[in-house]
């Protein structure tokens, strides 16, 4: 099957199934990794899969509704955020462990 | 004025002084406290005057009411706050506030070198205002909170010096005891709520109206009668429940006239006398309350013969004219019941105050040996006291024998009566005529038997003076309200029975009664008399004639004087008979039901819910990882039902 064939017949189901798949490589991150950095990113690539659902869907959709782009924009501005509480965070932990380990969050309480 | 402020002045005025008095306790101040306290008792005697005055005159109402606001209203029970005086409250409110006032009054001059007067007067208000409620209540819940209300200030009272065990332990048998027949008062109170749909006074007089005489035992009438004598005898001292009045007699001295002579224990009576229309509907209770009260005559006027305590003796005697009110309430006469209460609240209460003054002249000392003689010392009270004593032995014509006389004359003459009954009110007055005099003796006369060299008795001041002086004119004149019409006949004027008169109308009375030859009237009336003039004279030679001879006496019947001055044992029969049993069998539900299967099914259920705590507690563990996957689990979890996976995929591999 000649490759611009395929290219032509990509569809909606094809950018769900890749937004699936990456958003499950964000959450097995998030799960199993220590390292907080890391898991930041994973949660960055959560965010991004969604993002890539929301842009499908909107360029799929019959009337051309735009929502789901603008939505986009809020998306990565709220990951922006995120991103910079959360390395503020991983710096602090680093600066007192030496290391940047999820466990070391436990010492957060009281 | 205004019927309803004056009830609101009548009822308020003890609380005030209660308020008063309660709120500055401390205060070691006898003139204030007392001054407050008997002012207030004044103040409500004076509108319960104003407000019985307007009983009286051409056209005057039967009763005056006023109600306040609604205090229960649930489904059929409707019950207000609601105060009512008729002819029988009239009586009853006048004796309780002014007598209460004398007593009050004396009481400034008994506790003056008292440590916590005003304590005392507050509770003497409080106890006032109970005693109102009980009495001015247009319904039985209403007159239960007062029932109640007196109970409390009683127990107080009682256990005022609480620091001596004994007394506080007296105020403690006074209060459990009046429970059991606090009891049966409620069980009556259900029984005719049941019966009949009310709880108020009127009401009921006017539903039992229709319905006729109940011949069995188990009829509700019958029952409601029984299970309300309950609660009476429970207030009112009688076999059984008499046991805790003489131990009342811890309390300060104005107390047990006040309350355990005069009015609280006659709360039992008046409520019969109230509820006459439904008793007399129910003879075979009527039966027990008479042949209670006649047993109960008899009894503590025997053991009074042999007691020593000069208040015991009085105790005893309370609780034997208590037995002669109820055995006048048993054959039916219950305007006689009434009269008796009012004279015997006169003369008790004189003797009480009459007591106390000895007491307090010989400076706590309550033993009547070694006592005599106080005649020459004490010449205000011996008089008063003299005056009491032949009221309460019944010489005509001072009060008890007008009183006295009728009940016996109505055991005898009823149709519920019959000579066994006046037989035993013949015995009970003729123990009444010998222990007062011999008390008289002891105390009064002969020779003193103290050191005269260091006690110096003397009388005390006017306060204690003035109400002995005014009890002593009652209880002299006080017989004259319920003048016998065989004396009335042949008196100058034809003077007719008042008191009769008075509650004709109010109180009911069983059939065919009332009648009875003039002839045995004035037979029984000479043989009762002198019965107890007899009976008097002989405990006059025995004392002061013979001092030497009770001694002889008792010595040649030592059983029987052991028996007696051990009061028939019966507080030991209660402990051994009853309380142990009680309290072992208690014990023993402690050690096996409660330990065994009551606590240990409690912890079987806390390891329970221990043991999902502690699995549960596993999940919770601080670690954000764990947190996220349960997320995720449960997020997935939601996609799945949602997504209706189980029937998809039943769908794609089933079909």
């Amino acid at each position: 099957m000649p490759i611009a064939d395929s290219l032509a017949n990509v569809g909606l189901s094809h950018y769900l199934v890749l937004s699936a798949i990456l958003f499950t490589f964000g959450l097995l991150g998030v799960l199993l990794r220590r390292n907080v950095i890391v898991i930041l990113m994973s949660i960055e690539l959560m965010l991004n899969a969604v993002n890539i659902s929301f842009v499908a869907f909107s360029r799929y959709s019959p009337n051309g509704n735009m929502d789901g782009q603008a939505m986009v924009f809020f998306v990565m501005t709220i990951a922006a955020a995120e991103a910079a509480v959360g390395l503020a965070l991983a710096t602090t932990i680093f600066k007192k462990f030496r290391e940047v380990n999820i466990r070391y969050f436990e010492h957060l309480k009281g | 004025m205004n019927e309803k402020i004056l009830f609101a002045v009548l009822l308020l005025a003890p609380v005030v002084g209660f308020l008063f008095n309660g709120f500055r306790w401390k205060s070691k101040n006898y003139m204030i406290a007392g001054s407050v306290a008997t002012g207030a008792a004044g103040i409500s005697f004076l509108s319960a005057l104003l407000l019985v005055s307007k009983l009286f005159g051409e056209g005057a109402p039967k009763s005056v009411s006023a109600g306040f606001f609604d205090w229960i209203l649930v489904g059929g029970l409707q019950v207000g706050a609601s105060f009512v005086i008729d002819h029988i409250s009239a009586l009853m409110v006048l004796v309780v506030t002014g007598v209460g006032t004398l007593i009050h009054l004396f009481s400034v001059g008994y506790m003056s070198h008292d440590e916590r007067p005003s304590k005392y007067f507050a509770y003497l208000n409080l106890f006032l205002f109970n005693m109102l409620l009980l009495i001015l209540g247009d319904n039985l819940l209403l007159m239960f909170v007062g029932w109640e209300g007196v109970g409390l200030s009683s127990y107080l009272l009682i256990g005022f010096w609480f620091s001596d065990k004994e007394k506080a332990a007296a105020g403690m048998k006074a209060f459990v005891t009046n429970r059991i027949g606090d009891a049966g008062f409620l069980l009556g109170i259900f029984t005719l709520f049941f019966l009949l749909g009310t709880v108020n006074f009127s009401e009921i007089i006017a539903k039992v109206a229709g319905m006729s005489v109940e011949t069995g035992w188990t009829g509700p009438l019958t029952l409601a009668g029984l299970f309300l004598f309950v609660g009476a005898a429970g207030k009112s001292a009688q076999i059984p429940l008499y046991v805790w009045l003489p131990d009342a007699m811890a309390g300060p001295t104005p107390v047990s006239a006040l309350i355990h002579a005069a009015t609280m224990v006659t709360a039992g009576v008046y409520m019969i006398v109230r509820l006459s229309p439904m008793f007399v509907l129910a003879p075979n209770a009527l039966l027990i309350v008479a042949i209670v009260g006649a047993a109960t005559a008899v009894m503590a006027a025997t053991i009074g013969l042999a007691q020593f305590d000069i208040k015991k003796v009085l105790a005893y005697s309370t609780v034997s004219q208590l037995g002669f009110m109820f055995l006048a309430c048993g054959v039916g006469a219950f305007g006689a019941a009434m009269f008796h209460l009012i004279t015997h609240a006169f003369f008790k209460a004189l003797m009480f105050l009459g007591s106390g003054s000895v007491i307090h002249a010989m400076h706590e000392e309550q033993d009547i040996r070694k006592m005599g003689g106080l005649k020459k010392y004490l010449p205000i009270t011996h008089a008063t006291f003299f005056v009491g004593w032949i009221a309460i032995i019944g010489i005509p014509p001072f009060a008890g024998f007008f009183s006295k006389d009728e009940i016996l004359w109505f055991a005898f003459s009823s149709p519920l009566g019959g000579f066994p009954l006046w037989f035993a009110g013949v015995v009970g007055a003729a123990c009444t005529a010998f222990y007062m005099t011999r008390l008289m003796a002891l105390t009064f006369w002969a020779k003193p038997r103290f050191d005269e060299k260091h006690t110096h008795p003397h009388e005390a001041g006017p306060s204690m003076a003035i109400p002995l002086i005014i009890l002593a004119v009652l209880s002299a004149v006080g017989g004259f309200m319920g003048i016998p019409h065989v004396i009335g006949e042949i008196l100058p004027g034809h003077p007719g029975n008042w008191l009769e008169h008075w509650l004709e109308g109010s109180i009911a009375k069983p059939e065919g009664f009332g009648h009875g030859s003039k002839v045995m009237e004035w037979a029984l009336m000479g043989i009762s008399v002198s019965v107890a003039s007899l009976s008097a004279l002989t405990a006059y030679n025995f004392y002061v004639v013979d001092p030497e001879r009770p001694a002889k006496f008792v010595a040649s019947l030592p059983k029987l004087h052991n028996l007696i001055y051990n009061k028939y044992f019966v507080d030991e029969i209660y402990f051994a008979k009853i309380i142990n049993p009680i309290v072992g069998g208690s014990r023993a539900l402690w050690a096996f039901v409660d330990v065994n299967f009551i606590d240990r099914g409690t912890f079987i259920v806390g390891d329970f819910v221990k043991g999902i705590g502690s699995t549960a507690r596993t999940l919770q563990n601080g670690n954000l990882q764990q947190y996220a996957m349960y997320i995720a689990i449960a997020v997935a979890a939601i996609f799945l039902y949602l997504l209706e996976a189980p029937k998809r995929l039943l769908e794609i591999f089933g079909g």
